[in-house]
């Protein structure tokens, strides 16, 4: 980390977003984490993403549970407001916040501790509840701030940096995502910002539960040889199915690839997510077909990447429990209390 | 009829006895016995029923005892049943030795049975009910529903009730279905009918119209805390389901469904959301809390060992939450479906650290409704967890009690909250600056403000700007502030209730809850046998308010009636406000039942009878 902190003047001719906010608007104080650290990068990719649709940067509330990936809300969008939970339970937390506003953007930080080991049935739960989020667990495969412990997605047969072997199978949050009913399901690298911020953008859009699995290497306990979450185990081993751009309204829709190779989906909200296919076979609508490619994938060795399953029309939470247009926290006593009559036609029914 | 020996005189009394009714599982008891309870409370005689019954769905033995009572004593008397209705053969031997000597035995009898099934010191009634229904009916599922009736009809007869009143009782279960209601008509007074024509009626049991009930209501405390969470503006349930709570649930969405439906749209002002634990209930109501909504979950005791940690997170970073914690044995799984006054230290210091929280706890229905919705406003107010204590005993019970009253003038009271209006003008925002000094502060909803107010909730300690700081004076200050706000509750919270005795007395005695009503009678019976009552203190909440402290200093002898082991109460009250213990004196019960006036009467006069005997030596 740097104890510097970040100038407070800025330049005056940086771009500014559609809402007249400029990058710097959308990011928080400066990092405590370790120089390096992937997890810095996937913060740095959210406040790009967040800029590039021009979100209004308190419309969004992010949500962690505890550790490293956890602390990084801190670090983006300082004008949102955040929520530090407790360990494993940020699901549940998030999706009480989006049952009491339906309007906002709710953004889930975990990691791999957080969401496969003590949180593992929150993270089951909430996919299966189709709640709208984008939830991303920040998988670097070890406990950094207990100081290097594996996690539950450490691969069998992956070395600690103090050299035990793991004996324990990995659990794969994609598969589960994928069984469980998420609407939009990706996995990126937090050291491939190309492919990283428009995933993140795509799943902002996605009005549903959106997860991405972004490989993030601990730079202090887990990025050596026999590592397989370290910057060159991933870069070696990165099999993208496909590359993304996102496209808004405002933005100019040019296709100049080869027909075959590029599917457009156009989501709920109307944006539009132009897919180069890297994987000519790959269907990213065929939720089926994506887990049995990425276990036939991961038992060659490969580390699948890219959007993996959309499902442009999902149905959230609000819509399955029919709530009223109106966010919750917006109603009044009016709205709300039902009064003495109704209460005396109660007390008559009671005698 | 060979069994219905009658060879001693029974007990006579009239509007005061106990009924209990031993059941076969799946055959459609209840409602008839419900029915038999309703019925008296039309007579406007006071009845209180209560479903004794194990951990199980099928196959296993409940009892449904029903108090009647002129006088309106509403506790569980204790002491054996006066007339118990005896149709489960599986328990039949353990039925038959809980009646009272000169007490009475109604069974079916179309079954002969050998002598020694029964006893010589009770009055048999035998009612032919099976032989009766098989001969009316062909189908065997009206044979069974009938018989229920029919055995209704016959107990009528027995003690003098009001055909009347169980026929309007049934008119009303099958409004609208008229072949119905003959029907069950016909079965009533074939039971009538078949008991005028062959046995001596009345019996020494006998019911006559009164005037007790008044315009007061017949409910559970669960639905009505449920009902109570409607008026208090609840648009978020997250849940889990476990007895004795989950019909506190079930009646927060009856009501919701029908009051908080948008007709236009067809869409609902409410999501109730069944949760995969009681973690992520707690959390779910936490994260909609701090979005803005009112939220709250319904448990028990192994659900608020659960929630602990959650409930520390919103101690410490202030966000409301209302808890229905409906009370049963523990500890561990200890016995679901008995009640106890269990949880009382686990709520109030509930999760690691330095806690403290606000409990309040309804004596009936009436104030489960009422603290039912009050949390709501407590918890926004003071931005903290909110506990409603309930027990199984008024949560899962049909209770005789005020009607629910509300003034329509009522505002929901969401506390401190600071809007874009007050940001824009300029109000200076800190989450936790005590700007007030009365240690609470101003928040914010998420998305309030483009460039104000926004901050970040954390567990971890930090300063007045909601920024992290581990600096020893942050940390400090901020636990002195929600000392302060803890004493600043004492002010919100409903203060304890005094019932001064006729004449000055030494002695006090402390209750909260279900122990109300008992107390109530023990208080009676303590006068009749020892010439003098108690003055009574009704806790109602915690923080203890000063009330509680003046009435300790102001008695020598303070009973502190409980229903649990520790006597959880009598340490808070200890620790809470430096009484000395040996001022004091513990009234326990904990054997799962409720407690009874006769037990704390007993109790308390032994203590009183050894007094008086010591200063007399």
């Amino acid at each position: 980390m740097t104890y510097l902190a970040k100038p407070k003047l800025h330049h005056p001719d940086l771009h500014k977003n559609a809402l007249g906010f400029t990058r710097r608007d959308y990011e928080g104080p400066v990092s405590t984490l370790c120089a390096g650290c992937g997890h810095d990068s996937i913060s740095a990719a959210i406040v790009r993403a967040c800029f590039e649709l021009d979100l209004p940067p308190h419309r969004i509330a992010k949500l962690s549970g505890i550790g490293c990936s956890s602390k990084t809300p801190t670090y983006f969008l300082g004008a949102s407001h955040g929520f530090n939970s407790v360990h494993g339970r940020m699901p549940s937390v998030l999706t009480g916040a989006n049952l009491a506003n339906k309007d906002l953007i709710y953004l889930g930080v975990s990691g791999d501790g957080d969401s496969a080991s003590i949180g593992i049935g929150q993270f089951a739960h909430a996919m299966r509840r189709g709640v709208n989020m984008v939830y991303i667990v920040e998988n670097n495969g070890v406990y950094g701030l207990t100081k290097g412990q594996f996690s539950a997605t450490s691969d069998k047969g992956a070395k600690s940096k103090r050299g035990v072997v793991n004996s324990e199978e990995a659990i794969d949050l994609v598969g589960m995502a994928l069984q469980l009913g998420a609407t939009f399901v990706a996995r990126s690298f937090s050291g491939d910002k190309t492919q990283l911020v428009p995933l993140i953008e795509a799943a902002l859009k996605h009005q549903g539960a959106a997860f991405i699995d972004c490989i993030s290497p601990c730079v202090a306990f887990n990025n050596h040889d026999g590592s397989t979450k370290s910057f060159d185990f991933v870069r070696e081993h990165n099999e993208a199915v496909n590359s993304l751009d996102v496209i808004t309204g405002r933005s100019e829709i040019t296709v100049d690839y080869a027909p075959g190779t590029v599917e457009m989906v156009t989501q709920h909200d109307g944006s539009v997510l132009r897919l180069r296919k890297l994987e000519a076979n790959y269907d990213v609508h065929d939720r089926i077909g994506a887990l049995t490619y990425m276990q036939e994938r991961h038992a060659a060795g490969e580390m699948v990447t890219g959007l993996l399953y959309v499902d442009p029309n999902p149905r959230d939470l609000h819509a399955h429990l029919k709530t009223v247009d109106t966010p919750l926290n917006e109603l009044n006593t009016a709205a709300l209390v039902p009064g003495s009559k109704a209460l005396a036609a109660i007390n008559a029914s009671l005698r | 009829m060979l069994q219905q020996v009658d060879r001693i005189e029974g007990l006579q009394r009239v509007n005061d006895f106990v009924v209990k009714f031993a059941n076969v599982n799946g055959s459609g008891s209840a409602s008839a016995n419900s029915m038999f309870a309703k019925a008296v409370l039309r007579m406007g005689v006071a009845s209180t029923p209560r479903n004794i019954f194990p951990s199980n769905i099928q196959g296993l033995p409940t009892w449904y005892e029903v108090r009647v009572s002129e006088a309106g004593h509403l506790g569980a008397r204790g002491g054996g049943v006066d007339l118990m209705v005896a149709m489960n053969p599986q328990t039949w031997d353990e039925d038959v030795k809980s009646i009272v000597p000169g007490g009475y035995l109604f069974y079916d009898n179309t079954k002969p049975m050998p002598a020694s099934k029964f006893r010589e010191d009770i009055v048999v009634l035998g009612v032919p009910l099976t032989e009766m229904t098989n001969k009316a009916y062909s189908d065997p599922r009206q044979r069974q529903l009938f018989k229920n009736i029919v055995g209704l009809g016959a107990l009528a007869a027995l003690l003098d009730m009001d055909a009347e009143a169980i026929e309007g009782l049934l008119a009303e279960q099958f409004k609208g279905r008229q072949k119905l209601i003959d029907a069950n008509f016909q079965a009533l007074h074939m039971g009538v009918n078949w008991v005028k024509a062959n046995m001596a009626h009345p019996i020494g049991l006998r019911m006559r119209k009164a005037t007790t009930v008044g315009d007061r209501i017949f409910i559970d405390g669960n639905s009505a805390a449920g009902l109570g969470a409607v008026y208090g503006g609840a648009t978020v349930c997250a849940w889990y389901p476990i007895t004795p709570s989950t019909s506190l649930v079930e009646g927060f969405q009856r009501y919701a469904t029908r009051m908080r439906f948008d007709k236009e749209t067809g869409k609902s002002k409410v999501a109730i959301v069944q949760a995969e634990d009681e973690l992520a209930s707690i959390g779910m109501v936490i994260g909609a809390a701090w979005n803005g909504a009112r939220a709250f979950t319904a448990t028990s005791g192994p659900g608020i060992s659960l929630m602990g940690e959650f409930i520390g997170l919103a101690y410490f970073a202030e966000i409301p939450a209302v808890i229905m914690d409906v009370q049963r044995s523990g500890p561990s799984t200890g016995m679901p479906t008995r009640t106890q006054q269990t949880d009382i230290t686990a709520c109030a210091y509930s999760s690691h650290g330095d806690t403290k929280h606000i409990l309040l706890i309804p004596e009936d229905p009436y104030e489960c409704f009422e603290f039912g919705a009050l949390s709501f406003d407590l918890a926004d107010r003071l931005q903290t967890p909110v506990f409603v204590m309930l027990d199984l005993e008024i949560g899962m019970n049909e209770r005789l009690c005020k009607p629910f009253d509300w003034d329509d003038n009522r505002v929901l009271d969401r506390g401190k909250v600071m809007t874009k209006e007050d940001l824009d003008a300029g109000k200076v925002f800190g989450r936790y600056l005590d700007v007030d000094n009365d240690g609470i502060t101003y928040r914010t909803y998420p998305g309030t403000h483009p460039s104000k107010g926004a901050f970040f909730t954390r567990g971890t300690s930090k300063d007045r700007m909601a920024r992290y700081s581990e600096e020893g004076p942050d940390y400090q200050e901020n636990m002195d502030r929600l000392l302060k706000k803890h004493k600043t509750a004492a002010s919100l919270v409903p203060p304890a209730i005094l019932t001064p005795a006729k004449s000055p007395t030494k002695y006090g005695a402390i209750y909260f809850g279900s122990t109300s009503a008992p107390m109530t009678e023990a208080d009676e019976i303590l006068i009749r046998d020892h010439g003098a009552g108690l003055d009574l203190l009704r806790l109602r909440a915690f923080p203890f308010g000063p009330e509680v402290e003046k009435f300790i200093e102001d008695h020598d002898v303070v009973f502190v009636v409980e229903q649990n082991r520790d006597g959880q109460m009598r340490s808070m009250l200890i620790n809470e406000l430096e009484i000395h213990p040996k001022k004091l004196v513990k009234v326990l019960h904990y054997d799962g039942t409720p407690i009874t006036a006769r037990f704390i009467s007993a109790a308390i006069g032994e203590r009183i009878a050894a007094d008086k005997t010591a200063s007399s030596r």
